[in-house]
């Protein structure tokens, strides 16, 4: 601390007495403005302390005067939201789906929920846009396992497919390479068959052989020409879509060893609106029929 | 009163104003004589009477009744569109302006008319100078308005000057108080008139004084009465000089062909006191014309003295003129010694020869092209504006679907603008892909070549579209150009967008 005070010879200022190699700071206070306005912010926090959550204790924190917390907030807000929709929402629930689809207002909230609900429970395995993969069907195109009427993929949705819900979509592949039924040879002409079917085969002998095989063993549930069936979930091999792969070494393995994929039933986790909801938003991404 | 005085410039004033009148020392004068850092000093203009007095108080009046009255014009759209004349609808994301009709993604006709406007000021300045400033400049005619005000209130200049200094009594008090409260009156209404071109204007009028208007409205109220009184109460002639780009690059405009106030020095000078002549002789002899009363500076809402040449600070109101004439009355000597001139022109009356005036120069004449250029732009963009509008965005998710047959498929989201105020049907149709078919998502119409798109009036109507390809068309293209075609069922109107259609590309 400086012992006197000392001004400075030039402005008549105040010097802090604080010396760097003969120079000295001017003692020049902040504007009065500046330290009202800090001041006014130092109070107006004293007063946000109070009125929010602002302190943590013990047990959690302070409450403040008015009861106020984002999570409250929030709350309200998603109540709000429902109140806003619950008018569209009962007037779902009571349509049928063709109704839904003929009603453009219905139909357009049906599509913006169903794009939302879409996005949360079935992008991780049919992508976004229903594209798919490896093992999940495509649902933008026009070819369905199970069928692409409104109520084909409503089924769908709702009792999922190979799971424990009693209503669920059910068929099995035999593995007829593991379970011994068909020999090697046999699955490779199969499968040189099934190529056939989309034009892809190189071996004419052994479409011919693999035909015979067809015959007995697949036609019942894939049909004549591997067209197949939506009522037996039996995939159609004619098209040039297919789910595993259609290159003849994935089709050989899924003749060894079947394949079987599974999707949850969705009644129970989401309501039936919302399941109308997202039936209709699959079926308008293209493919329904 | 003895005779070396000069006569009062102004008939009406009274003994102090004349004496107020002479000590008038232009603000640069006495910031001068300070040291570095000086606070602002006080203008306290003088009331003053004449030609250019005359036409501020026009241009004020025509200014402000421009400002109230245009929310209230109405201008017929039909029923679907709102029928004030010039309207902001923020909400509704359109402009309206007369005939014309702005939409968001239209907002270059906002540029182009501020470009249009930069320019005029540009041509106007090089032609005749600082009229925008003197004259229309918001700053200008509020600071104009509430120096009336205040000069109604507190008196005169000098009665001004007086109060300044005096200390708080009741009088000064009251008339304080009195001109504040009739400030923020003033801008009270500046600021509620201003948000009347942002919603339908009686409404607003009628919500804003009932109550119901929204925080929204009361804040940029607020915000514009706050504005207003600080800028015009307060600020003044500090906006112009220090706050306001415009007065640092006029000078660019500006040669010695534009009109601008002048100070005639070859005439004025040697300026002093009329000083009482012995009878016979001449008391003009040897000596100017400028009597030193500084009635140009008393009356100069910058603070300056017009004598000192042209500067910055200089608004080109004319008020010294104004002033200086009416002294020129008094004393007999020929009005103009301050006058709206050319400095090319003062360089000849120096000399004695007679004043040229070129209006046809290079400046002029560039800032007239620019002018006809971007106005005739403007123009044939507006009447040649589309009522319909197109836009489409691909899906990336899938980029493409292979459909059973082999066909390649692919999605698109299409946006459709009507900018009529009638509903419209339009026809969609692709081109550059052989046997391309069109299908809207949702809809149970089957493919085919065209397809109908309705829309609402005023609106942008949101499809769905899928593009259905037969695989030989894009064997071996990855992507293909594809366009889109819009077209009105009815009337004129096409649109179209270009866009890609992907394939597997084998
Ligand atoms: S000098 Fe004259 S023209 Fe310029 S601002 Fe002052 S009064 Fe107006
Ligand atoms: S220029 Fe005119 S108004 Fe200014 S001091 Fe001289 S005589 Fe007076």
């Amino acid at each position: 601390m400086p012992t006197k005070i000392e001004k400075d010879e030039i402005t008549g200022t105040e010097t802090t007495g604080h010396e760097w190699d003969g120079i000295k700071e001017l003692n020049t206070p902040l504007p009065k403005w500046w330290l009202w306005t800090f001041y006014a912010t130092i109070i107006w926090s004293i007063g946000y302390f109070i009125v929010y959550p602002a302190w943590p204790t013990l047990s959690g924190n302070t409450k403040g005067m008015l009861g106020w917390t984002q999570r409250i907030e929030i709350a309200q807000r998603l109540e709000e939201a429902k109140t806003a929709r619950a008018p569209f929402v009962g007037r779902i629930e009571k349509a049928s789906l063709d109704q839904i689809r003929s009603s453009p207002d219905l139909l357009n909230f049906a599509m913006a929920g169903g794009r939302s609900v879409f996005a949360e429970n079935c992008v991780p395995c049919h992508g976004a846009g229903g594209s798919g993969a490896k093992g999940y069907p495509n649902l933008a195109d026009d070819s369905w396992v199970w069928g692409g009427a409104l109520d084909d993929i409503h089924t769908t949705i709702a009792y999922g497919i190979r799971n424990a819900n009693t209503q669920s979509r059910v068929s099995q592949m035999p593995r007829f390479g593991a379970d011994g039924v068909l020999n090697a040879k046999q699955i490779d002409d199969v499968a040189e068959y099934v190529l056939s079917l989309s034009k892809r085969s190189t071996n004419a002998d052994a479409v011919k052989r693999g035909e015979t095989v067809f015959s007995e063993n697949c036609v019942a549930c894939h049909q004549e020409g591997g067209v197949g069936s939506t009522d037996l979930g039996a995939p159609n091999l004619a098209a040039n879509i297919w789910i595993y792969g259609g290159d003849k070494a994935t089709i050989v393995e899924s003749v060894r060893n079947s394949r079987a994929g599974s999707m949850p039933a969705w009644t129970g986790r989401l309501d039936d609106a919302t399941i109308k909801m997202l039936a209709v938003y699959v079926h308008a991404l293209g493919g329904g029929k | 009163m003895d005779g070396t005085s000069p006569p009062d410039a102004d008939a009406s004033a009274n003994k102090a104003g004349h004496v107020a009148v002479e000590d008038a020392v232009s603000t640069k004068v006495q910031k001068a004589a300070a040291p570095l850092y000086v606070s602002r000093i006080k203008v306290h203009p003088k009331d003053v009477k004449g030609l250019y007095r005359r036409i501020k108080w026009a241009v004020l009046a025509l200014c402000l009744a421009v400002y109230y009255l245009a929310p209230f014009l109405r201008w017929d759209r039909g029923p679907t569109a709102p029928d004030q004349a010039i309207l902001i609808d923020l909400p509704g994301r359109k402009a309206y302006f007369f005939m014309i009709e702005i939409w968001p993604q239209e907002v270059y006709f906002l540029t182009g008319l501020l470009i249009l406007a930069a320019i005029t000021l540009f041509l106007v300045t090089s032609l005749f100078g600082r009229l925008w400033c003197g004259y229309a400049c918001p700053q200008t005619v509020w600071t104009d308005l509430f120096m009336w005000v205040e000069r109604k209130i507190e008196g005169d200049r000098n009665a001004r000057i007086k109060l300044d200094a005096a200390p708080y009594t009741a009088e000064k008090i009251v008339k304080r108080t009195l001109k504040h409260a009739a400030w923020i009156g003033i801008a009270l209404a500046t600021g509620g008139a201003w948000i009347l071109y942002f919603d339908d204007a009686p409404t607003v009028v009628r919500d804003v004084f009932t109550g119901n208007a929204t925080l929204t409205q009361y804040f940029f109220i607020g915000m514009f009465t706050a504005t207003t009184y600080t800028l015009a109460g307060w600020a003044r002639e500090q906006v112009c000089t220090y706050m306001c780009p415009w007065p640092r690059f006029q000078g660019a405009m500006l040669d010695d062909q534009s009109y601008v106030v002048t100070y005639e020095d070859w005439r004025g000078e040697k300026r002093g006191k009329l000083a009482k002549a012995a009878p016979g002789v001449d008391p003009w002899a040897g000596r100017g014309d400028c009597v030193d009363c500084n009635s140009c500076v008393a009356v100069c809402p910058t603070g300056i003295d017009i004598r000192d040449g042209q500067q910055l600070e200089c608004i080109g109101c004319g008020l010294c003129i104004d002033a200086c004439d009416a002294v020129m009355d008094k004393v007999g000597r020929p009005r103009g010694l301050i006058r709206f001139d050319t400095l090319a022109n003062q360089a000849c009356r120096a000399k004695g020869e007679p004043a040229t005036h070129k209006f046809v120069r290079p400046r002029t004449l560039i800032y007239a092209g620019v002018l006809a250029f971007v106005g005739a732009v403007m123009l044939v963009a507006l009447l040649s504006r589309a009522t319909v509008e197109l836009n489409v965005l691909r899906d990336r998710a899938p980029l493409f679907v292979t459909l059973s047959d082999g066909n390649i498929r692919n999605a698109y989201t299409i946006h459709v603008l009507n900018k009529t105020h009638a509903p419209r049907d339009f026809t969609l149709a692709v081109s550059g892909l052989q046997g391309a078919v069109l299908g809207v998502a949702g809809s149970d119409v089957a493919a085919a070549p065209v397809v109908t798109l309705a829309a609402k009036p005023d609106s942008v109507a949101t499809y769905r579209v899928f593009v259905t390809v037969p695989s030989q068309s894009v064997r071996g293209k990855a992507s293909s150009p594809v366009r889109f075609d819009l077209k009105p069922r009815e009337g004129r109107g096409h649109a179209d967008y270009d866009s890609v259609f992907l394939a597997p590309g084998r």
